[in-house]
């Protein structure tokens, strides 16, 4: 009987497997499907669920890495920045409070070149103490030279973890990037994984090749020798030009993602839904983009022309292009998990971020409005949708708004 | 490789096989047998812009010249980083790399776990390479106290933790750290018109922390610049020994001490002979004072007043009578009361302490 070559995508499906896993379990899959060499473990909720996962796959003998628990967040991070710079593929994360507590280290990281990959499983700040969502925590690295996404699915945190050792440890990159995951809505909540071949993942990762910048006696050299006001400027020049091709390098290595995995994530740094004929738009991060979904199809149904803009990267933030897909609307509404308290008009960071791009980027500037919710882990309900979107047909028609506004406060 | 087989004792089975250490091996550096048996080169040279007189970056230089090439040197903020490695001048033949100050112990956990990782995967050549983080008083018995306790615990990694002490934070201006000696003048504690001892704590005793505190470390000693074939030969054993390792050197410091630079190897030499700092190793947990410590010890050698010690420093030039009495009394109390004379101050009976000054 004569043997046939099944077709590409045939052979993908035979291999690939489909689990049902949480968001951290999908970036614990992703670890090792990446052959990660050093990880790092210190307890923090939420995002602490990977690094059960994979001290479970170590034991099994499923996943080969130094596995470290570390006594802090601080050493944690500065265990994983010393090991990359060292050769080693590393993987490390936290939450809120512990996240801070590493910020010594992560501000040192980009200016480093230290390709770590992290967890953020986004956590409110303490105090008061709380377990659940809030972007601050990663937010506070977001001007020293970090990558930055938010996920929304298991599916794109387990896809995203491979893109970012991709985009992280590229050459002409070699920057910290850091995965944000909502606290409980994506860490621990469980949903249908594909989680690719072995196989597939070799041919779309290559081994990190830190090149001439090892650490390693056959290469001696001397990393970040003391620079005062005679040279720090070109170094912080370097970290900018990186900055300045991150866009091109995110969007090749998606495409790259698309043609071996046969998963196409279309724009990489932002998804749009149901915008095509929208009057009026909401935007936001993570995964409250649920319940936005869920709110803007019962508002069509009443005849309101509502669309979702879900940001995919904060950085490097994709100001052009956010510019030109907002200018259209009659109306903006960005929903912060987050604050920034004093800023201007007093708004969450992404709005903050949006008027910014909009000013310099877009030929006609609708109204943005900003709205703060879901703070503590709340819930943004789709009544809280709903209503976010009916001041923002307010302010299509022309009615003047306030600028901020705290959506779902009780009181 | 340490494999243990367990066996049920119904099924007598062999249920699972569980590795606990997984050693690799070191460099084996023997002892140098003399002076003159001292390699000529250097890989700590040209490029610095330490102090006349340095005994911190003596140390640097001899522990480089110990470890030899095939070293990977962590470097902690302190005054050894920013006098010594300037953008474009670095005095480094090793490869070397600045540390954050807290950051010894876990930067040294994480070079030496690349290390091993990517010999095991196949992705480096598999050779025993020196780890060594070098940091100062401040980034090891102060900031990066935590970090240094938890890589002392991990037995896997091959690893050396030297911290130099020059008894303050002596590149921020001369502060106060958790070494400095009760008393001491440093910017922190200049003596007033009403406070004369602005400084009334007494300096860690932080080699014995370490060794009290990890049992599974191999080797822990105290060395003095003043002493300097010794003072390799240790690092050299602690190199050699496997596991994480710590060794404290003191370092007279001519800037932050305020003497002048020709005393530097005398203060040395009289801080052992007065008793102040004594010489010991503690390998495999068995401790051997050596030196004119071991002398003092088994009292072959009398142990010199510490005013000849104090009075040769600015930093103690406040000093009145009493406060030197005070000093020497809490010297004699290290050698005549402590549990283990010079090194745990584990005490029979408890006496109140009276300094002469709040």
């Amino acid at each position: 009987m004569a043997t046939t070559t099944l077709p590409v995508e045939v052979e993908k499906k035979i291999h690939e497997q489909e689990a049902l896993i949480t968001g951290a379990e999908a970036i614990a899959i992703a670890c090792k499907l990446a052959n990660v060499d050093v990880v790092t473990a210190y307890p923090i909720r939420p995002y602490d669920t990977v690094m059960q996962y994979i001290s479970q796959l170590v034991a099994d003998g499923e996943m080969d890495c130094e596995y470290i628990v570390a006594e802090g967040e601080h050493s944690q991070f500065e265990i994983v920045k010393h090991a990359s710079i060292c050769g080693a593929r590393v993987f490390c994360g936290s939450s809120g409070v512990g996240w801070m507590y590493a910020m010594e280290a992560l501000t040192v990281s980009p200016a480093l070149r230290v390709p770590m990959v992290c967890m953020v499983g986004n956590r409110a700040l303490d105090d008061p103490g709380a377990f659940g969502v809030e972007h601050n925590d990663a937010l506070a690295v977001r001007d020293l030279g970090w990558l930055l996404t938010w996920v929304d699915n298991a599916q794109e945190a387990l896809d995203t973890a491979l893109i970012a050792y991709r985009v992280a440890e590229d050459r002409r990159m070699l920057v910290p990037l850091a995965i944000s995951c909502d606290g409980a809505f994506l860490t621990h909540s469980q949903a249908l994984v594909r989680i690719p071949a072995a196989e597939q993942v070799k041919q779309f990762l290559p081994r990190y090749d830190r090149g001439d910048l090892l650490l390693h006696p056959d290469n001696v050299i001397s990393v970040a020798p003391q620079a005062n006001e005679d040279w720090v400027m070109e170094i912080r020049r370097q970290n900018y030009a990186v900055t300045e091709r991150a866009c091109s390098v995110i969007r090749e290595v998606y495409a790259d993602f698309g043609r071996t995995f046969g998963r196409k994530y279309g724009n990489p740094f932002f998804e749009e839904y149901l915008t095509e004929d929208a009057e009026v738009v909401l935007l936001g991060m993570g995964t409250l983009s649920t319940r936005v979904r869920v709110a803007v199809r019962k508002l069509r149904e009443q005849g309101k022309k509502v669309g979702f803009v879900r940001l995919r990267w904060f950085r490097p933030f994709a100001g052009p292009e956010i510019a030109k897909c907002l200018e259209r609307f009659k109306a903006v509404g960005v929903i912060d998990r987050d604050f920034s308290f004093g800023s201007p008009n007093l708004s969450g960071v992404v709005a903050t971020e949006v008027r910014s791009a909009m000013y310099t980027g877009a030929s006609t500037r609708p109204p943005v409005l900003g709205f703060i919710c879901g703070l503590g882990g709340r819930e943004v309900t789709v009544h809280d949708v709903e209503k976010m979107t009916d001041i923002v047909f307010e302010a299509a028609k022309g009615v003047t708004q306030p600028l901020t506004q705290w959506i779902g406060l009780r009181g | 490789m340490c494999h243990a087989t367990h066996d049920l004792k119904a099924g007598k089975e062999n249920i699972m096989s569980t590795t606990f250490v997984d050693e690799k091996p070191t460099q084996n550096l023997e002892a140098f047998k003399g002076v003159k048996k001292v390699p000529h080169e250097e890989y700590y040279t040209s490029g610095h812009r330490t102090c006349q007189a340095c005994e911190s970056a003596q140390i640097m230089k001899l522990m480089a010249k110990a470890a030899g090439p095939r070293t990977i040197v962590l470097g902690a903020t302190g005054c050894m980083y920013v006098a010594n490695t300037s953008y474009y001048s670095t005095p480094w033949g090793v490869p070397w790399m600045h540390t954050q100050l807290g950051s010894a112990g876990s930067g040294a956990l994480g070079v030496a776990a690349a290390l091993r990782v990517q010999m095991r995967k196949g992705a480096m050549k598999d050779e025993p390479i020196n780890v060594i983080a070098f940091c100062g008083d401040g980034g090891g018995a102060d900031m990066g106290l935590n970090a240094i306790s938890a890589t002392l615990t991990h037995p896997d990694y091959n690893l050396l933790i030297l911290m130099y002490d020059n008894e303050s934070y002596a590149n921020t201006d001369i502060q106060i750290s958790g070494t400095s000696p009760y008393g001491a003048n440093t910017s922190f504690s200049t003596p007033g018109k009403v406070k004369r001892i602005m400084h009334h704590r007494w300096k860690k005793n932080v080699a014995p922390l370490m060794i009290a505190g990890h049992p599974t470390c191999k080797y822990v000693g105290t060395i003095s610049t003043s002493y300097p074939l010794q003072a390799m030969n240790n690092i050299r054993k602690a190199l050699s020994i496997g596991g994480p390792t710590f060794i404290h050197c003191l370092n007279p410091c001519p800037k932050g001490w305020d003497f002048d630079p020709v005393l530097s190897f005398e203060l040395g030499e009289l801080a052992v002979n007065t008793g102040i700092w004594p010489l010991y190793e503690v390998e495999n947990g068995n401790l051997h004072l050596y030196g004119k410590t071991k002398d003092i010890a088994n009292g072959r050698f009398k142990r010199l007043p510490v005013r000849d010690y104090l009075l040769k420093q600015g930093r103690f030039a406040h000093f009145v009578e009493d406060d030197i009495e005070y000093f020497q009394s809490k010297i004699d109390e290290m050698w005549t009361k402590w549990l283990v004379p010079g090194v745990i101050p584990l005490q029979k009976e408890v006496e109140a302490d009276d300094p002469p000054a709040r």
